[in-house]
């Protein structure tokens, strides 16, 4: 029974709490810089994410081409906004060490540019991202060509629409086209983004679904599909399918859960265990307390309860849909530690009058507040405790859905705050007598 | 029918699509007499959507108004029986609490046997085992038959009723600007037409103000001055799950947060009353929100932590007398013919309820026949009410059983939520040739129960759009641009109780529309 076993001891030297984008790339820089760590929380999150990984995609409602330009208009103008409390430079750097350590494990990305990438979604719409998977690169660059294209959807495959795309598309695009096709073996009724990812880890589905591009390409050089293309090994799938049809393929996200969010959760969950992560991916964090000489973190799994013993601690638990932040009638809480919540006077103020509202909604820049060390703060502006550090959307002054920023302030964020950690756990190492503890301002 | 496509011509224009003007429309074809039923926005736009869904057994008004208890009573029953595919019997219950008037519920036996309506004490253990949400403090239960009724879909099936009986029509969006009047006689409505941007005249014999909250500003259009209404604001939650089966009524003298009814797969709690001078952009306000839960909890506990998708306000039209609270105001109905104000080709249907809309109804369509010397009786107290499969789509419970029985696996639903598939939407559209041509995802939605459950039209929404777009029905941004705004309206309804689990939905939501598919940027693409 859930809990009635013997309690568990782990001892680590940074604890990640928390398992969407944020708790993943701080677990990774952690690995890049030789710490111990362990990382507990829900990953549920993780797939509803597209793929993308934006930096700065919009900013005052307009569109956002050189992200690091809108980065230094950021630090002027919103300079409590997470992304300011992290140089360009160490942004640059983070966006690069997540994206190689996601290629060596097989699921490659574009590196981070100069500039924005023009990037497809499944309405037909474009959004500005730093960085794209390698399945989904081509689409930007065949829409910044006209290239001659065929968009193919799938009979069943209910909110991905060949036709939508191409309607939203045309004045752009005129080279684009649009096919509906039946997937391999699927003939009749729904099929699932998902099942059809796993399908086509089967050679003979691949075959299949090569012949039935074939049959519909006609002189198009590009066939752009939905997200399905493999769950593990999607540059394989992807080259042989290209290899198959003579023609270049790419992927345009679908609506959440997506397989690029799925390819995402299940690569975590595979490869930081092989490479030294604790990770306890499913279970939830119910209480976290310091002592002096570390932090501890209760849980349960299925085989009872576990204490993981931290010298410093990452919350990187996210906002209301991930559980860090909870909306309650009378005001928004932090979930673990009830740490001050900067936000909106009251419930009415916490949302505009229109739902799609540009400016977005005060609710969004809700969250708990941070010193320059990421070290969160109480109520009186001093930090929670030398040992404790913040990264992610949970952090206030920012609005990541509006400014189409979630993935660059959870991995910038991410960073700064093991960059921190590292410090202080260096400083612990090194200490002497008459060595003062890392500052806590 | 004129041809000419900006003037049509019908023998009584019927202005206001809630359920009276429904009504009148369908008594209206059964005596033979063609109609045209507009309204601004869309069927059931005002009070005629924005109440509990519930068909008083009368009990609720024998303390303050006898003669409206008399009319729920016999109509309840009418209509229990003449329309039963709008109708769940849940039964009701009237519960005293403690804090609550132990007098006023002794009285109440009598004074529902004063107005006819049956009525059956309850042992409180016995009420607890019925509804166990019931709080502890209960002391007092009485048995009713209230039922709870889906006025969407009773609109709907009078107005096909009457569109199958002699070809009357309904347009929705069309809202009147001002009449052309001579020598005493309205001659023109002149409208403007929403969905086509463009002005149209309707001639008519006879003309029927059935604007519910607005018919004192439609009267006052063709001049008249003898419509007093007094504009009451009632704010309803809607609750994620149905909490229980029967509609549940607190037993003292009417006030706050006092009724909870079920709705499908839902609960409706409410309501406040509140003094308002502005009918339009009515939303609901936090207080109201924590008011009506406060006094629901006393009789349900269960309240205080349930979760909400939904909240909204409406106006009661409450007929002016001199010196009483708008609680106190009578619920019954008036028909004034004008005739003092020199109009005999006018004439205006206001205040009552829900449950005495057919009632209305036919009073009203007795003095419009009289006026156009038709002398056939109305036929709605005896004729059922036709069945019809489009329609249903509106019922909470069809949907599903549907999905059991005939489901073609290649009929995708669209809606999960309430399992609205793709042939629903064919459906309702071969069904309503008039809006044929302009597929909003709003007019989908409001014909079945898209948009309705938990997720609030987020997913579906989307799918509709892209299944529209699959049909070859949107070939630019419009789509996108139905889609967005359909998604502004269903917000407008959640926006006051966006805590808890909703927060984490809406957070999500967000992500989807705005951040993936950029429904928030659609004026720069």
């Amino acid at each position: 029974m859930r809990g009635s076993g013997t309690l568990r001891h782990f001892s680590t030297q940074l604890a990640v709490i928390g398992s969407g984008i944020a708790g993943f790339a701080a677990s990774i820089f952690a690995l890049n810089r030789k710490i111990a760590v362990a990382q507990v929380g829900n990953t549920g999150a993780l797939a509803y994410t597209t793929g993308y990984l934006d930096l700065i995609g919009r900013r005052d409602g307009a569109s956002v081409a050189d992200p690091w330009q809108a980065l230094a208009s950021l630090r002027e103008l919103e300079p409590k906004h997470p992304l300011c409390r992290v140089n360009a430079a160490d942004i640059g750097q983070a966006f690069t060490e997540f994206t190689d350590f996601l290629g060596a494990c097989g699921l490659a990305y574009s590196a981070p540019g100069t500039g924005n990438i023009t990037a497809l979604t499944p309405a037909g719409t474009l959004k500005q991202t730093l960085c794209v998977p390698a399945t989904m690169a081509a689409g930007p660059r065949a829409l910044a060509a006209n290239a001659p294209c065929v968009i193919v959807d799938f009979k069943g495959l209910k909110g991905f629409s060949g036709a939508e795309l191409a309607a939203n598309l045309r004045a752009r695009w005129p080279q684009l086209t649009t096919q509906r096709i039946g997937f391999p073996g699927m003939a009749r009724g729904e099929i699932y983004p998902e099942v059809m990812a796993r399908a086509l880890e089967v050679a003979a589905t691949r075959e299949q679904l090569a012949a039935a591009l074939n049959a519909i390409a006609g002189s198009a050089k590009l066939i752009g599909v939905p997200a399905i293309l493999g769950m593990h090994r999607p540059d394989q799938v992807r080259a042989e399918l290209e290899r198959l049809t003579g023609r270049e393929i790419f992927e345009i996200p679908t609506m959440p859960p997506s397989v690029p969010g799925i390819r995402l959760r299940e690569l975590m969950q595979q490869v930081l265990p092989q490479q030294g992560v604790s990770l306890i991916p499913q279970q939830r964090v119910t209480a976290l307390s310091f002592e002096g000489d570390g932090a501890t973190l209760a849980l349960c799994d299925a085989f009872g309860p576990i204490r993981v013993h931290a010298q410093a601690v990452i919350l990187a638990t996210g906002r209301f849909l991930s559980g860090g932040l909870e909306a309650h009638a009378a005001g928004i809480r932090e979930h673990l530690l009830d740490l001050p919540v900067t936000q909106p006077a009251g419930r009415s103020d916490w949302y505009r009058a229109r739902y799609t509202d540009w400016r977005g909604h005060p609710i969004n820049r809700a969250g708990i507040e941070v010193d320059d060390s990421f070290r969160p703060l109480t109520g009186t502006g001093r930090c929670h405790h030398e040992r404790l550090f913040a990264a992610g959307v949970i952090l206030a002054h920012q609005d990541w859905i509006r400014g189409r920023s979630g993935a660059g302030i959870a991995i910038a964020t991410a960073f700064k705050a093991v960059t921190e950690a590292e410090r202080f756990l260096a400083g612990r190492q090194a200490a002497f007598p008459g060595t003062p503890p890392a500052q806590c301002h | 029918m004129s041809s000419d496509a900006s003037t049509l011509e019908t023998e009584v224009l019927i202005i206001g699509g809630g359920v009276t003007g429904a009504g009148v429309m369908r008594d209206l074809a059964l005596r033979g007499i063609h109609s045209l039923l507009i309204d601004k926005r869309d069927l059931c736009a005002g009070a005629s959507g924005g109440n509990h869904g519930l068909l008083h057994s009368g009990a609720r008004y024998v303390s303050t108004d006898p003669d409206a208890a008399i009319e729920c009573r016999k109509e309840n029953a009418l209509l229990k029986r003449l329309a039963p595919q709008c109708i769940e019997t849940a039964g009701g219950l009237f519960v005293a609490v403690e804090g609550d008037d132990p007098q006023f519920a002794d009285r109440f036996p009598a004074l529902c046997r004063h107005a006819g309506i049956e009525c059956e004490e309850l042992a409180p253990a016995e009420a607890r085992r019925l509804e166990p949400v019931l709080s502890e403090k209960l002391f007092k239960a009485y048995r009713v038959p209230d039922a709870t009724i889906d006025p969407f879909h009773l609109a709907m099936l009078n107005v096909d009723h009457a569109r199958l009986l002699n070809g009357s029509f309904y347009r929705p969006h069309t809202e009147l600007l001002r009449f052309e009047i001579a020598a005493g006689e309205i001659r023109a409505a002149i409208c403007h037409d929403h969905l086509h941007q463009r002005q149209l005249t309707i001639r008519a014999r006879q003309f029927v103000n059935a604007g519910g909250a607005w018919a004192m500003n439609i009267a006052r259009l063709a001049g008249c001055t003898d419509v007093h209404l007094l504009y009451s604001k009632g704010t309803i939650l809607v609750s994620n799950d149905r909490l229980a089966q029967r509609v549940i009524n607190r037993l003292r003298p009417p006030g706050d947060g006092d009724i909870l009814v079920p709705g499908g797969t839902v609960s409706l709690l409410g309501t406040t009353s509140t003094r308002v001078e502005d009918l339009e952009q009515l939303a609901p306000t936090a207080e109201e929100i924590d008011r009506n839960i406060r006094e629901g909890a006393a009789m349900i506990p269960a309240l205080a932590g349930a979760r909400y998708i939904r909240a909204f306000s409406r106006v009661r039209p409450l007929l002016q007398t001199s010196g009483t609270t708008d609680r106190a105001a009578t619920r019954g109905f008036a028909l004034l013919d004008h005739a003092s104000q020199g109009m005999d080709n006018f004439c205006t249907i206001t205040g009552g309820k829900l449950t005495t809309f057919r009632l209305m109804a036919e009073k009203a369509v007795d003095l419009v026949a009289r006026r156009l010397g038709n002398d056939r009786a109305g036929l709605t107290a005896t004729l059922p009410l036709p069945d019809d499969a489009a329609s249903s789509w509106a019922d909470p419970a069809a949907a599903q059983k549907r999905w059991h029985h005939d489901r073609d696996p290649d009929d995708m639903i669209l809606c999960e939520c309430e399992m609205v598939p793709q042939s629903a939407i064919e459906q309702v559209f071969a069904n309503s040739p008039d809006i044929e041509k302009e597929r909003t995802i709003e007019l989908i939605a409001l014909r079945t129960r898209a948009g309705k459950g938990p997720c609030q039209g987020s997913f579906c929404g989307i799918r509709i759009g892209s299944y529209l777009y699959d049909s070859g029905y949107y070939r630019d941004a419009t789509g996108l641009a139905h889609m967005r705004d359909f998604l502004d309206e269903r917000f407008k309804g959640q926006r006051s109780v966006i805590w808890g689990p909703q927060a984490a939905q809406m957070e999500l939501a967000e992500a989807l529309h705005c951040g993936l598919l950029g429904l928030d940027t659609l004026e720069d693409e």
